[in-house]
């Protein structure tokens, strides 16, 4: 129970330092969201509800603009979140081969997490460094260049 | 203000990054205290400097060497040859060779390669991004100080008309008409938006602009809004671009500090300000009225068009939205005037134009040419030449809203009319040459992926459109395709051009009636004889992996 409860405290207490930092206005919203991601790793329902409540907003508004973005997650992550760019750019250069490779190592398709809740594969648009293609992030750290052999040594780095 | 005997750069965009510039800064810097040469040195991260191959390069000036790739271990010997003793440290230089046009400021290339102009990237590179002094020796704000104190808003909106600048976020409208129509609306408050949500894949040229030299930006959006009459701005700028981010609120709040920004600048009645927001992760949101609903905290949804945000914009108030491209040109043509503009480009499409070079080349990156230049010219002189002798088979322009064009057309000028008339779209400026290993079908596939994903839902024409192109082609690359696939795919595309509600859906169809168009043979490949030319495609059906949900 006490878990619980400070799992409660600790989104309660990530809402209120978005909203003190952005304030209430309805432009803000995006930035709260934003903010609160940031600190939590994704959005828990209780989360946006305390979102509602604060700024005053309907709740069917925080919720959908919550899953219209790609970089907000309604859903928890992995430990590490890979995300790997399968757009044309990348697709070209060898993408496909890297993008087997991660699936080869992690079993799993994009969108899901591994069942030891270590690695999530999420595809995306593009990451805006298409000169080094093909990249992929690793939470924050951005790998261009990659090729499919190199895949299993990337990983082994965040053992 | 201080003067230094030489200037170090240190490449410091993402990719540079992601190999350890930071880390090769740090020992420069150690290095450079070490030999105590810290007073006659200045050392800065600039922006992307160069060719992303070489990475992290290191410049130094006035001699205008390039080292590239620095590894960290090099910085101590760099320091002690070059800096120290005075020459260049032997074995670290980048190849001559590889040095390409989009370096042209270098001294020692002036003249022996083809030259690059530089208008948008003027600074980008060689200032250091975060120094509101450097800036402004080079230049910056003396446009906005010309404007204000000895122009009316009316002459400045001439002078942008008779540049004949074009916008460079892909339509290319007129950006003095675009101009001329906020400033006409009647209102009490107007917004001046830069759209810096640059999502389009295979384009990084704005973000190179706001990280490299963001006080062009703000000093163009001040010029802008007194020519319209706004006195608020705000920057959009794509939730994955934080160094850019980061760089820019530098760059404002030392506008702010400087007077720049705020009330009356440059003791003038005019006051305006800049506020950064950032995107979330959307590709639609680049759609300008997206864009403004965006700002409003809600879902990246484009409005009902008209009436246009050059009447009822942000907060429903008029609003000049422009691309980071179409502004960083405003300050260079204030400066110099419209006739020094006219002199670069063609007739009807004046001025530079940034484009990202990728695919299978020799060079990928970045230039800056003159509006009009080939293809071919592309190809040969700026990427040399395709990668291992590779043919080069198709060219897919501006991002995923471009065209797909076939060796057949390389030889079109590429700027906004000659396109148009050949049916194909410049777009954003994104240029992936391919070679005869990549199957159209497969392309076209990634490319509807995108889309699909990318669509925001609202109209069902591109939701269910994108959706099901996807599935269609999906099916021929496993082989299951049928010649009434064809039919479908191409019934789709004009669906998607004539229905959907913004240029999102309006253009997604745009790969399926190139390939069907241009590809044709290939294509039926697939579906005919059941085989795919390039052996890219599995032809059978792929077995799902992962995790039973």
């Amino acid at each position: 129970m006490t878990t619980v409860e400070q799992q409660g405290n600790a989104t309660i207490e990530a809402v209120r330092a978005a909203v003190a930092s952005h304030g209430t206005d309805r432009a803000e919203l995006i930035p709260v969201l934003s903010e609160v991601n940031r600190a939590i790793g994704y959005l828990p329902t209780e989360a946006l509800e305390e979102i509602s409540r604060q700024m005053r907003l309907p709740k069917s508004q925080v919720f959908t603009v919550a899953t219209f973005y790609r970089m907000l997650s309604t859903e928890k992550l992995g430990q590490h979140v890979i995300r790997f760019c399968e757009s044309a750019p990348c697709h070209v250069v060898g993408g496909r081969e890297v993008f087997e490779a991660l699936q080869d190592a992690l079993q799993v398709e994009p969108g899901q997490t591994t069942p030891d809740g270590k690695w999530t594969l999420i595809t995306v648009s593009c990451l805006g460094v298409c000169g080094v293609g093909p990249v992929v992030m690793i939470d924050d750290e951005m790998y261009g260049n990659v090729t499919a052999a190199q895949i299993p040594d990337i990983l082994a780095r965040y053992a | 203000m201080k003067t230094y005997r030489s200037m170090v750069l240190v490449s410091g965009d993402p990719a540079s990054l992601a190999r350890g510039a930071q880390e090769v800064y740090r020992r420069l810097q150690e290095s450079i205290i070490e030999f105590g040469l810290q007073d006659e040195v200045s050392l800065s991260m600039a922006g992307d400097i160069g060719r992303q191959d070489v990475i992290p390069l290191v410049v130094v000036y006035p001699e205008a060497v390039v080292y590239g790739p620095v590894r960290p271990e090099d910085a101590r010997f760099l320091v002690e040859e070059h800096l120290y003793k005075g020459r260049v440290a032997a074995g670290l230089q980048a190849a001559a060779r590889e040095l390409t046009g989009r370096i042209a400021w270098i001294s020692a290339r002036k003249g022996t390669l083809p030259a690059e102009q530089r208008i948008v990237l003027e600074r980008a590179g060689l200032i250091d991004p975060t120094s509101l002094e450097d800036a402004i020796i080079h230049d910056a704000y003396t446009a906005l100080g010309h404007v204000l104190t000895e122009m009316t808003p009316p002459q400045v909106i001439a002078e942008i008309t008779k540049s004949g600048l074009r916008g460079r976020g892909g339509a290319g409208f007129p950006t003095g008409l675009k101009w001329s129509f906020v400033a006409r609306a009647r209102s009490d408050k107007k917004y001046v938006i830069c759209n810096a949500d640059e999502s389009e894949p295979g384009t990084f040229k704005d973000r190179l602009v706001l990280e490299g030299d963001p006080h062009c930006i703000i000093e163009a959006m001040a010029i802008a809004g007194y020519a319209v009459g706004a006195d608020e701005g705000y920057i959009y700028v794509r939730g994955e671009y934080q160094l850019a981010t980061e760089r820019l609120q530098t760059a404002v709040q030392q506008a702010r500090e400087a007077g720049i920004l705020g009330k009356n600048i440059f003791s003038t009645n005019f006051s305006f300000d800049i506020h950064i927001h950032s995107g979330a992760g959307a590709y639609i949101c680049g759609e300008e009225t997206a864009l403004i609903e965006s700002i409003e905290g809600k879902r990246g949804e484009p409005r009902a068009r008209p009436p246009y945000p050059t009447t009822h914009g942000l907060w429903n108030k008029p609003t000049l939205v422009n691309n980071v491209e179409t502004l960083a040109n405003i300050p260079a043509i204030l400066r110099h005037g419209a006739d020094w503009f006219r002199s670069f480009g063609t007739p009807s499409s004046p001025g530079t134009k940034v484009y990202t070079i990728l695919g299978h080349v020799n060079t990928t990156g970045l230039i800056e040419v003159p509006m009009g230049i080939t293809l071919r010219e592309v190809i040969a002189i700026y990427a040399k030449g395709m990668k291992n002798g590779a043919t080069f088979k198709l060219a897919q322009t501006g991002g995923s809203s471009g065209s797909i064009i076939p060796a057949s057309l390389q030889d079109t000028p590429m700027d906004f009319d000659s396109f148009t008339k050949a049916g194909v779209s410049l777009g954003s400026g994104a240029l992936l040459i391919c070679d005869d290993s990549t199957c159209v079908v497969d392309l076209a596939k990634a490319l509807m992926n995108f889309f699909r994903k990318e669509s925001c839902g609202k109209c069902t024409p591109c939701r269910v459109g994108t959706q099901r192109a996807y599935q269609v082609l999906q099916r021929i690359t496993e082989g299951q395709g049928t010649l009434k696939d064809l039919e479908e795919l191409s019934a789709l595309s004009e669906n998607l051009a004539i229905l959907s509600n913004c240029g999102l859906g309006q253009t997604a169809g745009t790969p399926l009636k190139d390939i069907l168009s241009h590809f044709r043979a290939e294509v039926e490949a697939h579906v005919r004889l059941k085989v795919c030319p390039t052996g890219v495609c599995a032809m059978q059906v792929k077995e799902k992996r992962g995790v039973r949900v």
